[in-house]
This record gives C-alpha cells, structure tokens and sequence, in this order.
C-alpha cells in the first residue's frame, strides 16, 4: 500500500500551493469576494497557465490528469487558500463535456478562454426538440457563477429520459438572477424559458455521465473539506497556546484539550472518507457511488463539528469577518449544502447497499 | 405532581393573547417572522407599546413599576409574546441593569434611572467584557480614577451589544489594582457622550454590525454614578449575570422558532417528499422537539424553585447551556431545510419591504446568517464552558 501522492502530483500541489500564497493571499480574497463577479479572471488566467485547470482531466480529453487523486490535490489547495472561482462548475461541466465527446471545447476551458458552469439537476428542467436544435424550460437552482459563464452545461428531462445540453450565454429564453454567497463566490438561479440548447450526447443516456461528473465533483469537495478543517485546525491550536485567560493559555483547560483531540481524531476520519472516495472513483460503480456517499456524508458530518467547535473555541474573537478563521468556517459549513448534505448522502449510502444485496441474491 | 397550569394562569394567558392580538404591530411581527433585520426604531416601538401596557417591566418590584405577577405569568408572558413574533426587548437597561440598580442603588438613582429605562429615554449597553478579559471577566483593566468628584475612565470595552444606539453604559471598571482582582472592581454608569468616549464597530461573520469596540480616553464620569460601594462591582456583576442567562435560555423563543420549523418541514419537499416526511430529517426534528418539550419542565421547575425562594445560581446555567443549544440546533435545521438556498446570501432580503425576487423559498434568505449568528448563543453570557465549570463546582462540587 502507498499513501503518498507521487511525484508528479506533488509537484503541483506545491507549484498550485506556492502560485496561491503568493497571488490570492487573503487581502486579494477579501477584495475579489466584494466584486460583482465575485471571483479574478486575471487569477484564474494564471490558474490556466500553470495547467491546474488540465490537472482536471486526462490526456484524452486535452489535460494531463483527470485521476480522482489530481482532482483531490487540486481542490485541496483551493480549500487551503479559500480560493474562489469556477472551479467546481469547471470540474463538472468538463467531466460531461469530456463524456460526450466535446473535447474542442473543453480544451478552450482548459486553456482559461472559455469560462464554464454546470446545473446538473435533470429532474429540474425539461427539453423538447425544437428544429435543429432543444428548448430547455425550468429553473436549476444556485448554479455556480452562473452569470459569469460563457457556456453552461445543463441536465433536463426529455421524452427519452436524463439528457445533457449546452447553453451559451446570452441566448434567448435564458435569464440569470445572481447573487453572492455567504462563503464567498457567487451563483445564480438559472431560469430557463425555451432556452435554446445543444444536445449533448444521446438524448436520454445522460443519467450515467451525471453521476459520474457529480461523483468527481463530491471527491473535489471532500477533499477541498479536509483541507479546510486541517486549516480550522491549525488556526484554533494556535490560538488555544497564545490566548490566556485566568493566567494561563486556554489550551491547558483539559476541557478544552478532549474537545479538540476529538476534533482531531473526526479530522483523521474525514481524511480518510476522502481518500476512500478517490481510490474507489475508477472502480466499479456501485463502489464509487458507495465511497462518494459515504464520503460525503463524513465531511457533512465532521464539517459543522470542525466550524462549530473552531468558533467556540476562539470566544467571541472567532465570530468577527475580521477573522479568516470564520470564513473558513462558513465555507466549511456551506460545502455540506453542495451537492446532496449529509442525511441525503447518508440515505442514498443505505440504498445503494440495499441495492447491492438485490443484486447478489 | 400538577403539570398543568391554574384556571387563573389560563385566564392570564388569554389576556395576553388579547393584548398581543390588539397591540402588536403586524409590520412588527412579521419582520420577526422573516427573520429580518430589525431597527432601533423597531425596538423602541414594542418597548413603548408594552411599557403603555404596563407590562414591560413586569419582572420588578411594583413600586418602581412591575406588574407583581406570579414566575408563572412571567414565564406565560414570556412564551406568549415570542410566539406572537414579538420584537425582543432589549434587556440591558430593563432586565440586567434595573435589577441592580433595585437591589444595590441609592433612592436618587433608582429614581432617576428607572423611569429613563421604561419611556426609553435611555438606551443602555453592557461594558463587561475586555479582549483580555471575556471568560476571565475580573482580569478586567479598564481604570477609574477618582478626582475630586469625578472617576476618570481609561481603557477598552468591547463586544459591546448595540452600543451604537446607546445613551449610557455599565461598565465594570477597575479602582484597586492590590488585592484579590474581584475585590477591585466597580460599577459605574457612564454617559456615551461624554467626551473621550469613541465607538468602532465589529463586522461579525453574518456581515452585520450589533457589537462594537468602545474606547475610553480621560473620561469623567460624575461619582454619583457609581452603584453601591466602590471595590463591590464583582458582587453586583455577578447578580446581573444570573438574570442574563436565565433569560438568555429563551424557551419562549425556541418554541416560536420550533412551531416555524415545523411548518418548513411539512412543505418544504426533498426527494419528492416533506422534509417531516424524511427519515433522516425527521429524526433530528424529533429529537430536537423531545428536548425542548424536556427544557420546558426544567426551566418551570427552575421558575417554581425560584417561586418558592430559592436563588437560581448553579440552575440558571443549566437553563443556558441546554437552552443556546437548543436555539442553536433549531437554527442548524433550519438551514438543512434550505438545502442549496442556504448559500445565497441576499442581505436586501433581510430588510424590511424587500419584494425583490424570492431566491428559493423564503425561509432560506436568513437561514445560514441566523445559524452562524446563532453560535454566539454559546459564547456570550458565559460561555457554555464556563457555565459546566460552574456546574460541576457549585452543584457537584467536584
Ligand atoms: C455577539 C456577542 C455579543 C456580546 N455582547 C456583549 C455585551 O453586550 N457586553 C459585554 O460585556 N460582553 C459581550 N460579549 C462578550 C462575551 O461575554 C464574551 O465573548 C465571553 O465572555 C467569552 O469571552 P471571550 O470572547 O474573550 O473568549 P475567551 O474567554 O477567550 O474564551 C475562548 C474559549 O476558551 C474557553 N474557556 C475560557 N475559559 C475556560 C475555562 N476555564 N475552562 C474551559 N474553557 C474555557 C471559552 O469557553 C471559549 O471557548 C458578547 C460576545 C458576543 C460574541
């Protein structure tokens, strides 16, 4: 067994760690998340040049990684430097795009020309064929920056069942109501109105290419989690050995110590969901969806632990914007409201396994 | 054993409900409903109705004003008026600093400040709390120096709750440096306009501002305006906290925002059905509904010990761990419920009048704000830490 990274892999997550500390610290955060976009193009330009966005995907589909290990590393920096940006809508519209065959595309958002979201919630729009081409109609809810998208890749239902499609901004029938969001970033409701559409793929085949976009997606969030509570971490042991109160460091309060040696352990735990989740991702595909569940629901869990115990043990100081120890907390939180929360995950893990025994007997 | 409350305490329960249903302004209640930010302007106007009334200080003796009501009513109140949607009183003048006043101020203050407290001509604010001095409140430093008639103030408060409303704040200041720390502490009123007196405010983490940093530079503060002895404020400070954390458990509170929770999870849909419907879901609320039907008993218990005359001291911070938690976890399911609509974070929705479009159902708009602002539920007032310290001395005397 090997739980190193390798070497390659360790060679970006240093180049993404040092290009982040240096060129999105947190002054640089604080004045992008005020922007009306809410993310920096010139940032991500950068991204794009240093190759993280192709770190995303394989060689097939124009980038040199694509393994749920690259996608894990990558977002593991982002989570280490609260970055924000299309990272996830990147990550998921690509996945679908490389599934359908839409490489050219996907090469120009690898190369940072083309900015991309994704709304893959097929219960939540319908197409219908309309000439050459689809009208989708419905709204797919907080789609991420989804004002700043050129194209956004879309699940809708058609007479044939799950079906992807591509919209391009500005299109007639379409209409964004955007807004910030608490952890920082931006997304918007992506109201559709007829909007005209390109089939992605075969119409009504989309329901396998979904779940696998979103389990990539869900093995970037967790590991973008664990990064976050190692920071939570780091930050409130800090304070616990410098902040006195009653003479002496807050940190020698036994009650204290237990509370954050559980953390600690919650932490390991998380740590290993996500590793899980990344090793199970090209098996088969009721191991991945177990491990992404599974995962998923770990972080949800040990996620408001991590936010809510780095809060309490910081006192007041620990609720101010002042403090990036509370936006790390609210992102935290805020990757448990990203595709599918904790019970979601917990229930979905119970039917899979009661899939499973269907299966086998 | 008798749970049930008196045919007098029925009676009592329909009166206020009469009043609430004459008296409280719809435009109030339903900001409250919403969740929406309320304004200075808000607060004044429920703290006016209810001092018409003659309910608003009903928890002081008769003669400064008090209604001579039973704990019972006061607790009926109390649940009446949060289930209304009722604007919270803000309790530094009327609930923390009055009762001192009562009990350790002199006539001429008492009669001065009580009546200020009830028309609202002051708004008061709590200096307690130092950034070197929060759990560890004694260890406070801001000085006062005596001169001739007057104490000169210096120093720093912070965390300081709608200071920047306030006309006047308790403060805790420090006028022996030998000795014990408790023994050198003293309560003195202070007026915010006095010059010297700078107020910075704090952004929280919700992006709104309800505390600040209040600055004290050679501030002169009139000695008439020191409450009981000089070097006795730790006694006074500690009598005011007790009434704090009682009033900080919020059963009345957590039942109103329970009664909403549950109408969410009836119509708000996952998975094709009610959240109440959903197993997971469900179980939370349940456990959340079973406790807080607990917290209820424990807090008449506290209230019918009280009745009979027993000190609420080591009781009083049981009734502020279980009650901040369980507001907290209300809060917490109240963003579960909003699912993806916890994220947007539309602050003009949190204003009164807003009618721009609705992001997702409208509970979510304040959903994840009030469950991060929640978590200083557990952090003021003494923090639930601290009140187990207690506990574990004063009651188990471990
Ligand atoms: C929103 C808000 C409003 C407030 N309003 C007011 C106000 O109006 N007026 C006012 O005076 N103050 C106010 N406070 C201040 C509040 O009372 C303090 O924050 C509180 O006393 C905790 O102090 P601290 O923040 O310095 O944290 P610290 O005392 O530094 O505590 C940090 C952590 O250490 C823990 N800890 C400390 N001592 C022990 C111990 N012995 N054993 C175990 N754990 C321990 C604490 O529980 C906490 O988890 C407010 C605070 C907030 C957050």
């Amino acid at each position: 067994m090997d739980f190193s990274l390798g070497e390659d892999r360790q060679m970006l997550v240093d180049t993404l760690g040092r290009f982040l500390a240096g060129n999105f610290d947190w002054k640089t955060r604080e004045t992008v998340i005020e922007t009306a976009e809410g993310w920096s193009r010139p940032v991500w330009a950068q991204l794009a040049e240093l190759g993280v966005i192709g770190a995303l995907f394989d060689e097939a589909s124009g980038g040199f990684g694509g393994s749920a290990f690259d996608i894990g590393v990558v977002f593991a920096e982002v989570g280490k430097a609260l970055a924000v940006g299309p990272f996830l809508g990147t990550l998921l519209a690509g996945r679908a795009l490389a599934a359908t065959g839409e490489t050219a595309l996907l090469e120009q958002a690898i190369a940072g020309e083309v900015t991309l979201s994704a709304a893959l919630d097929s219960d939540a729009a319908q197409g219908v064929a309309d000439g050459e081409g689809w009208a989708l109609t419905g709204t797919q809810p907080v789609v991420p920056f989804a004002a700043s998208a050129d194209r956004i890749v879309v699940a809708a239902r058609t007479g044939e069942g799950p079906s992807l499609f591509l919209i391009e901004k500005g299109a007639p029938g379409i209409e964004i109501r955007d807004y910030p969001l608490i952890d920082g970033g931006a997304a918007g409701e992506l109201m559709l109105d007829g909007a005209a559409a390109t089939l992605l793929g075969q119409a009504g085949e989309a329901g396998a290419i979904i779940e696998e976009a979103v389990a990539a997606g869900l093995v970037a969030l967790c590991w973008e989690a664990v990064a976050i509570m190692d920071s939570l971490k780091v930050q409130t042991l800090e304070y616990l050995r410098t902040r006195k109160q009653f003479g002496v460091a807050i940190g020698k309060f036994q009650a204290l110590q237990h509370r954050m040696a559980t953390l600690a352990l919650e932490i390991e735990q998380a740590r290993s969901s996500a590793i899980n989740a990344a090793d199970r991702f090209a098996k088969g595909r009721l191991e991945r969806e177990k491990a992404v569940s599974a995962a998923k629901f770990t972080i949800g869990r040990v996620g408001s632990l991590a936010a809510e115990e780095a809060i309490q043990m910081h006192g007041g100081i620990g609720m101010t914007w002042e403090l990036p120890l509370s936006h790390y907390a609210k992102r935290l939180v805020m990757i448990g409201h990203q595709l599918g929360d904790e019970d979601m995950h917990l229930e979905r893990f119970i039917a899979l396994g009661q899939d499973a025994l269907a299966t086998a007997s | 054993m008798d749970l049930s409350f008196t045919q007098e305490d029925e009676a009592f329960r329909a009166e206020v409900r009469a009043f609430l249903q004459d008296k409280l302004p719809a435009r109030l209640s339903d900001k409250v409903r919403k969740g929406q930010r309320l304004t200075k302007a808000d607060m004044e106007e429920w703290h006016a109705i209810l001092n018409a009334r003659g309910w608003l200080a009903n928890h002081w003796p008769v003669e400064w004003g008090g209604t001579g009501w039973s704990v019972m009513q006061r607790f009926i109140f109390e649940t009446e008026v949060a289930l209304a949607h009722a604007p919270r009183i803000v309790p530094f003048g009327l609930s923390m600093l009055a009762p001192v006043l009562i009990k350790y101020g002199s006539e001429a203050q008492k009669k001065h400040w009580l009546p200020r407290i009830l028309d609202g001509t002051d708004w008061w604010c709590q200096g307690y709390s130092e950034p070197g001095a929060g759990s560890d409140l004694a260890a406070l430093k801001t000085s006062a120096v005596r001169e001739g008639d007057h104490y000169v103030v210096n120093g720093q408060k912070t965390w300081t709750t709608l200071g920047q409303y306030a006309d006047m704040i308790f403060c805790l200041v420090r006028t022996d440096n030998k000795g014990k720390k408790q023994e050198g502490i003293s309560f003195l009123l202070i007026d915010m306009k006095t010059p010297g007196i700078e107020v910075r405010p704090i952004k929280l983490l919700d992006g709104d501002y309800e505390v600040n940093e209040v600055f004290f530079t050679d501030v002169r503060v009139p000695v008439e305006n020191l409450v009981g002895e000089e070097n006795k404020g730790w006694t006074y400070a500690k009598y005011l906290l007790t009434y704090e954390r009682t009033n900080i458990a919020g059963v009345g509170a957590s039942m109103a925002a329970f009664e909403r929770l549950k109408q969410v999870a009836a119509t708000q849909r996952r998975n094709g059905r009610p959240l109440a419907q959903d197993p997971q879901f469900a179980a939370r609320l349940a456990r959340l509904e079973i406790d807080l039907e607990n917290m209820k008993t424990t807090n008449l218990r506290v209230l019918a010990a009280a009745g009979a005359g027993h000190a609420p001291m080591a009781e009083s911070s049981m009734l502020k761990i279980r009650g901040t938690e369980i507001r907290q976890q209300i809060s917490d399911l109240m963003r579960r419920a909003a699912g993806v609509h916890a994220q947007p974070f539309v602050t003009e929705a949190l204003e009164e009048g807003f009618n721009g479009p609705a992001v997702g159902p409208d509970f979510a708009a304040p959903a994840a704000s009030h469950y991060f602002n929640y978590r200083k539920l557990s952090i003021f007032g003494g923090s639930n830490e601290v009140q187990r310290e207690i506990i574990s001395k004063a009651i188990l005397e471990l």
